[in-house]
């Protein structure tokens, strides 16, 4: 099976086709609804409390997810993928910004599958329903933003051979598409 | 008359939280194990198989299945000769509360709807039957709310037929396509009024799915199969492992339709005290 690193090159993008399944290495930060929403609103209004974007969007995967508290003795609690229609709203002008991957489950809008080819990116679908299975994948987290957001606060984790699939590639070929 | 302490109630409830979130329903994963024999797609299989893993492996470690441990849903049948002393919701959300805290599960409820806030663990929905008897009967659904986005309610005229009826049932899981979570277990709730038959349609997603079919739980599930939605929406012949419908009188003039979607991690246990 193929293996990708973070952060995602442009060569490594371009490989990838829809349908296909590979393992993920590296750095991935958490953001799912509240997160979206602040760094979306942080956009474009300078530098000030408040405002910074939590991670360096630059060739960065984002995945939606939230994960339960972490139990005595782990790294990370439960942690599968959030839905990703929910971030539909917010997804172009992170695209914009340079997010090069991002990783949930379930379909997108038509207007995240055109910005993904227009900035050469790729959505990823992973395990849905088996969050507990997907902790093994996790090597260390960190919450490192948005800590007043509970569960939805932005989390650097290092993963290992995390398990995907390609739901869009860097093409706009979308698995979830039909007819 | 018995008395119940409510500080029962609280050790009950903690106790559920702990099994409906480690444990997979013995029905659901009898089912699960029959579509991941009956499956042919590889992929698909692939997809059945790490779902049957997460579970047997939540369970050994003591890990929520899902990381959306839900927005905690109790169902308390209260014998009419039970008198609780001390505060039924309060006891009841108690146990949720610490349970959640006590086995590390998400606090995924806020306060305000509009203003959000900081996640909490509770409270959590109460939908209490007064029943016959000197028991109290509690079942937790902690439901997940990525199928739970996907319910529907539609008033149908009282001439509505029946093709009508299974053309919404089955356009509400198309809907969901592979956002919630297929393999999907489908509560219905038909007849009653518009609250009541939305509750049905939860009520539905308690009923053991491994037992055999009504007529219309067979054609609706043959149906909603038919769409090649699959697990994870990948394709295969397992979009649903159930279908289960709760009817009720209803009023002359209308045919209230409710569906609630459940992802395959339906989680609930119950206890009676």
């Amino acid at each position: 099976m193929k293996i990708i690193n973070t952060p995602l090159c442009a060569a490594e993008i371009g490989s990838l086709k829809a349908g296909e399944e590979v393992f993920l290495n590296g750095i991935i930060y958490t953001a799912r609804d509240q997160a979206h929403k602040r760094i979306v609103n942080s956009l474009g209004k300078g530098r000030g409390k408040g405002r910074e974007i939590p991670f360096n969007l630059k060739g960065a995967v984002v995945y939606y997810c939230g994960p339960t508290q972490t139990p005595k003795g782990r790294i990370i609690g439960s942690c599968g993928p959030t839905t990703s229609s929910r971030m539909d709203a917010f997804t172009v002008p992170l695209l914009r910004k340079g997010l090069k991957g991002m990783i949930g489950k379930g379909s997108r809008s038509p207007e995240v599958r055109a910005a993904i080819k227009k900035y050469r990116a790729v959505y990823f679908v992973t395990y849905a329903g088996c969050g507990a299975l997907l902790s093994r994948h996790v090597k260390s987290a960190r919450k490192i933003a948005y800590h007043d957001l509970g569960p939805e606060a932005v989390m650097e984790l290092k993963v290992e051979n995390f398990p995907l699939v390609v739901a869009i590639d860097s093409l706009g070929n979308d698995i979830y598409e039909r007819g | 008359m018995r008395d119940l302490k409510a500080g029962k109630i609280t050790q009950a409830v903690e106790e559920l939280v702990r099994r409906a979130s480690f444990i997979l329903r013995k029905d659901v994963l009898f089912v699960m194990k029959k579509a991941y024999r009956a499956e042919k797609n590889i992929r698909s299989r692939n997809i059945l198989k790490a779902i049957l893993d997460n579970a047997e492996f939540a369970r050994k470690e003591n890990l929520a299945i899902c990381q959306d441990t839900g927005m905690p849903v109790i169902f308390a049948y209260l014998g009419q000769d039970v008198r609780i002393r001390g505060d039924f919701k309060k006891a009841v959300n108690r146990g949720i509360a610490s349970g959640y805290k006590k086995y590390s599960l998400r606090n995924s409820i806020v306060q305000d709807p509009l203003l959000r806030g900081k996640p909490v663990f509770s409270p959590c929905i109460i939908h209490t039957e007064i029943v016959p008897g000197n028991k109290l009967k509690l079942i937790l659904l902690p439901k997940g709310f990525g199928c739970e986005n996907k319910s529907r309610l539609k008033m149908f005229n009282p001439t509505a037929g029946i093709n009508q009826i299974k053309e919404f049932i089955a356009g509400a899981v198309k809907d969901a396509g592979p956002d919630a979570c297929p393999p999907y277990v489908v509560g219905v709730g038909i007849g009653g009024s518009a609250d009541y038959s939305a509750v049905l349609a939860k009520e539905a997603l308690l009923l053991d799915i491994s037992k055999r079919p009504s007529k219309l739980e067979g054609l609706l599930l043959k149906m909603i199969n038919k769409t090649g939605i699959g697990p994870m929406g990948l394709g295969g012949k397992t979009t649903a492992l159930a279908v289960k419908v709760l009817t009720s009188p209803t009023h002359i003039a209308g045919l209230p339709v409710s569906v609630n979607i459940s992802c395959h991690a339906l989680r609930s246990a119950e206890v009676v005290l």
